[in-house]
């Protein structure tokens, strides 16, 4: 009895040992010799494999980050300029800082501005529908609400809010990796710059058919009338192809634009106050009164000037 | 006028539905079901109503609270793992037997692999199997059939049981046939011992030809078991039919033609292309026979299956039907 | 014997030819047309005419915007009032002429009388001249330019024309109505295509739902073969009904056996296939002088009282169209423009028709609605049912999953987009929908690939140079 017992162990842990043997021989030759920087950028890196650097997952972005020069190009918008500071301070590199950014979904085609005029009777996906038709409202450019932003967000941030049939950015979870962006077939989600303390100005419409037609469609898209390019004292908006469109970088956060839209596609989220419209329009109308008098003093004067 | 409907193309649906197909199994079964009740009374209503009714409710119990999706009842998959399962059970089995059976089958064998379509192994196969390994005394305790208002229970072995019993003891196989009393003419209209669906190949076979004629499956899974039984017991039995019992008595007892018309056929744990579907029966067939043959246990046919079926993603990896215009 | 099919899948819908007994009817001229720029495959046609232009029917209004274009000529006579972007059936903006509908004056040369001419020239040449000024393109739903098509790239022979009778799709009849009141333009548009092609065989596929087709075309084209020998060698072959026979692919490997590789065109195999209306357009441009202003529909549905086949001018409004032939009942769910396999669904009744236009079918809910997606239960049938020997069940979970590697090697570029899988899915899941994305995109990744070895190609070559 004991001898099968001291047999039994003996044999046991002579196998263990020619087998780890075997093994560690293995290893040895199959070794592959990698930079040790790789696994320290990636330990830091957020780890959501999202793909919003245009890299396969974080440990490509590692790799690609310590094989190039400098952090130029080469970006992780989730982590933000946190991880890249530690990534920077890895690889020896210097770091550049840069604006914050969240998604932003532009259109204002709830249930109430927009009525459905056909019901879509296909597989619910914002692709499958884009590449029927233009959709069952009478605008050919707004959301689908079929949710292929929100089933492409890794990070939980985006939801679809039935009351107005389009999809909410959770500022806190977005992280401005892009997924959105790719995934609607509409290019309706842009990423913005977040703004000082998350104060910024957007267009959220992007239907480029002219005026009569986007409203007959809309209620609040942008018929691209312009008013909001001319109040701009900032030169911010730019109006192409029937669509106006702020520049975060001119944009001074002024609000006039918004209190000037004739349709409400123009949007300032989160302002301490809210826009007091009648006030912003008097000051508008103010300044384009003293402006026109100033203009009309100076002709004045040059004429007076030619008679004297 | 209403908002007029768009989707993409195609605009017609045919009229099959999951819930067509699995009905049409159901009615296939009925006469093989009628006739055990008739043969086995009250005992094997029990045994069906517990089973049909213990799967229902498990399914419904675990996609409602478990899983938290809609309940896919209403598809009557359920109905049929119940029907096929208590067909192969002995109508002498106690409910609470048959209830732990449907437990295995739909809670584990189907609901854990992700519910109808998911599963690998035939859910009413590996209840019965699970319930022969666990609960061998029930499992193998024949009785009689005596008609609905019989009496006196007589248990006894079934044709296979008594086959390999008597040749263990040495007897060979034609003193047995004709000591037990087996008669091609009762394998066909149900006279032996056995499970419910065991006792009339003729109920089964006239359920077979219904889902033929409903297109609901095709013959090739079913022909190729038959033929690779009939072919491998031909040989054995050329070679010793002392020892060896013959094709047409293979072919007629046991679970043969229920596991080959309605178990071996089923759509999701049974290969998508023909010539898989083909391997799938000649590989079920030998693999029953040697069983029957070679095993400790009389009956190979829930095993077989119960292997092969783990043989079905390798199969459809193996077989892809012809493309049009590609070599 | 039992007659030809093609040897892989297909299914077998009810036919529903609820409106085979209907004559074709001329509708009467809307008062406005809008006449798309896009109405064949390729690039968009260039308007040549300007907003205030008169113009005939007949005349001239757009030029080929490319090799693979048409002509597009004004189906009507009056002044074009606006030249844009109007949605089509789809929502979708597309470049339209407008044009005001006043009298109905043809531009000169066209024959509209209703003699038949049955002889023809020699000239190849001119008879290709014709028919690509008269704006010809492919009727039987893919709108391919038709002197495109007649032109085989060299080196490669065409042994055999087909013309295609099938109409395999449910419910259409206009084909069927064609080969009935139309029989010999048919035939001779047979023979003028044949002769351009330099073939000595020509076949007639129709299906066998057709019998009174099968047989008064036997006795047309033997009348004819009896009038001249350029009408040898044509032959009316009857074919087993079964969808989708009118595929080309299909119809090819049914009529001569033969597979038409992946990726190839039906040339390869020395096939080339037209249909019906496609030869009598051929006819009307090359003997008449007329080119495509107008086409034949069918108006037809279980819920509209009275069936229609209809031959409508190109830009009719489809409201119009529905509108003359009865109106939409209150049980209409869904308008689709061609049949309801392939056809489409019509979100704006107020698009044009255009050129491919080939029926317009009213279905109830009750008809159409979709069944609710359940789970795959491995049957199978979308692979018995696909024509094109693929497995619709695989390349949809492939497609779900984003494996595109998976998918090209599983032949989700082969997909003709029938439909048989989702007709035949017991589960309802909604095969073609998501498929149809995958074989986008495993034909961009083709069509990158191609791109990216013409301009290794290039580099590789200039060297050389």
């Amino acid at each position: 009895m004991s001898t099968t017992v001291i047999w039994t162990i003996a044999i046991i842990s002579i196998l263990g040992m020619i087998l780890a043997f075997v093994l560690w021989l293995i290893a040895e030759k199959f070794k592959v010799i990698e930079d040790p920087r790789i696994d320290e950028v990636e330990k830091v890196m957020p780890g959501a494999n999202c793909g919003g650097c245009g890299f396969a997952g974080c440990r490509a972005f590692a790799e690609a980050a310590v094989k190039a020069t400098d952090l130029e190009g080469n970006y992780c918008p989730v982590g933000g300029n946190d991880v890249m500071a530690r990534v920077a301070s890895i690889l020896g590199y210097e770091v550049k800082a840069k604006a914050p950014t969240v998604a932003v979904v532009r259109c204002n085609g709830s249930c109430s501005n927009r009525q459905t005029v056909n019901v879509y009777d296909g597989v619910k996906t914002c692709k499958v529908k884009a590449s029927l038709y233009s959709g069952d409202t009478g605008c050919s450019f707004g959301c689908l609400g079929c949710g292929d932003c929100v089933a492409a967000c890794k990070f939980g941030a985006l939801s679809m809010d039935p009351a107005t049939g389009l999809p909410v950015v959770d500022e806190e979870k977005c992280t401005a990796c892009g997924a959105c962006v790719k995934a609607c077939p509409k290019q309706i989600i842009e990423i913005r710059n977040k703004g000082p303390r998350g104060m910024r100005m957007f267009v959220s419409c992007v239907n480029k058919d002219k005026g009569p037609s986007a409203r007959k469609a809309c209620a609040a898209a942008c018929i691209g009338c312009g008013i909001c390019a001319k109040t701009c004292t900032h030169d911010a908006i730019v109006l192409e192809n029937n669509v106006a469109w702020i520049d975060p970088a001119k944009c001074m956060l002024c609000r006039e634009c918004e209190a000037m839209c004739p349709t409400g596609a123009i949007h300032g989220v989160n302002f301490p106050k809210p826009l007091d419209k009648e006030a912003v329009k008097a000051r508008i109308a103010e300044r384009n009164k003293k402006a026109r008098e100033a203009a009309a003093a100076a002709v004045t004067k040059e004429n007076k000037g030619e008679t004297v | 006028m209403n908002k007029l409907l768009v989707s993409p193309s195609p605009h017609l649906h045919s009229d099959l539905s999951t819930k067509r197909l699995m009905r049409d199994v159901v009615i296939a079964l009925l006469p093989a079901v009628l006739v055990s009740v008739v043969f086995y009374g009250w005992k094997e209503l029990l045994v069906l109503a517990v089973s049909v009714l213990s799967c229902v409710s498990i399914e419904y119990l675990i996609t409602k609270y478990m899983l938290h999706r809609p309940s896919t009842v209403a598809d009557l998959s359920a109905v049929v793992t119940g029907l096929l399962m208590a067909m192969n059970l002995p109508s002498t089995t106690p409910w609470w037997v048959v209830f732990l059976g449907a437990l295995f089958a739909i809670g584990v064998t189907k609901m854990t692999f992700g519910g109808l379509g998911q599963n690998v192994f035939n859910p009413a196969i590996a209840g019965r199997v699970f319930l022969l390994v666990s609960f061998p005394t029930y499992m193998t305790h024949w009785e009689m059939p005596k008609g609905l208002f019989g009496v006196d229970a007589v248990t006894g072995a079934t044709p296979l049981g008594a086959i390999k019993e008597g040749l263990l003891q040495g007897a060979s196989v034609p003193d047995i046939m004709s000591a037990g009393g087996y008669s091609y003419g009762s394998m066909l209209f149900a006279n032996l011992g056995g499970s419910a669906g065991e006792i009339s190949a003729l109920a089964l076979l006239l359920g077979f030809v219904y889902l033929i004629v409903r297109k609901v499956i095709k013959p090739h899974i079913t022909l190729s078991i038959w033929g690779t039984v009939a072919l491998v017991s031909l040989i054995f039995w050329l070679c010793d039919p002392l020892r060896f019992t013959d094709p047409l008595f293979n072919l007629l007892t046991g679970g043969m033609i229920l596991g080959s018309c309605f178990m071996a056929t089923d759509y999701v744990t049974s290969p998508m292309t023909e010539k898989g579907g083909i391997l799938f029966g000649v590989g079920i067939g030998f693999i029953t026979m040697m069983i029957r043959y070679f095993g400790s246990y009389p009956e190979g046919m829930s095993f077989a299956i119960l292997v092969m079926n783990a043989f079905v993603p390798l199969i459809n990896n193996w077989f892809h039907h012809k493309k049009y215009g590609r070599a | 014997m039992s007659k030809r099919t093609f040897s892989i899948g297909g299914i077998h819908p009810h036919d529903n030819k609820i409106s085979r007994e209907c004559p074709i009817e001329i509708l009467p001229l809307p008062p406005v047309v809008y006449v798309s720029m896009s109405q064949h495959i390729g690039a968009p046609a260039k308007p040549v005419v300007a907003v205030g232009d008169k113009v005939k029917a007949g005349q001239v209004i757009a030029e080929p915007g490319g090799f693979v274009s048409a002509f597009i000529h004004s189906p009507v006579s009056g002044t074009v009032k606006s030249i844009g972007p109007v949605k089509d059936l789809a929502g979708n903006g597309q470049n339209t002429v407008e044009i005001a509908v006043e009298g109905d004056e043809w531009v000169e040369g066209v024959d509209l009388s209703g003699d038949i001419v049955r002889d023809f020239p020699d000239d190849n040449a001119a008879i290709m001249d014709k028919i690509r000024l008269g704006g010809i393109v492919g009727l039987g739903g893919a709108t391919f330019p038709t002197q495109v098509k007649l032109s085989p790239p060299p080196g490669k022979k065409c042994e055999m024309l087909i013309i295609n009778g099938c109409e395999c799709e449910p419910y259409l009849t206009c084909n069927y109505r064609y080969m009935l009141e139309r029989a010999e333009q048919v035939v001779i548009g047979t023979a003028i295509i044949k002769q351009v092609l330099g073939v000595d065989k020509a076949t007639i596929a129709i299906e066998d739902n057709k019998p009174e087709d099968i047989a008064h075309m036997e006795e047309v084209v033997r009348t004819l073969a009896a009038h001249s020998p350029k009408y040898a060698g044509i032959t009316v072959l009857a074919m087993q009904t079964k969808y989708p026979e009118g595929g080309e692919k299909q119809l090819i490997d049914a009529v001569m056996h033969r597979q038409v590789p992946s990726g190839g065109l039906p040339i390869d195999v020395g096939a080339v296939v037209q249909n019906v209306a496609t030869a009598f357009a051929v006819y009307e441009a090359v003997q008449k002088n007329k080119p495509l202003v107008s086409n034949t529909m069918t108006v037809t549905g279980n819920c509209l009282p009275v069936q229609h086949n209809c031959e409508v001018r190109i830009g009719t409004p489809i409201s119009f169209v529905l509108e003359r032939c009865g109106g939409l009942p209150d049980s209409a769910a869904k308008v689709i423009s061609g049949g309801p396999m392939m056809g489409k669904a019509v979100s704006n009744l107020d698009a044009a028709t255009v050129k491919g236009t080939s029926g317009l079918l009213v279905l109830t809910e009750e008809q159409t609605r979709r069944m609710p997606e359940t789970h795959c239960i491995r049957c199978g049938k979308c692979s018995d049912a696909c024509p094109m020997g693929l497995e619709p069940f695989l390349l949809f979970r492939f497609t779900k999953a984003g494996m595109s590697d998976e998918l090209e090697a599983n032949a989700a570029q082969d997909c003709i987009e029938c439909g048989c899988c989702l007709y035949s899915c017991p589960a309802g899941l909604p095969l073609l929908d998501i498929i149809r994305t995958g074989k986008q995109q495993v034909m961009g990744i083709i069509k990158a690939r191609a791109a990216a070895a013409k301009a290794a190609a290039a580099v590789a070559g200039q060297p050389a140079k």
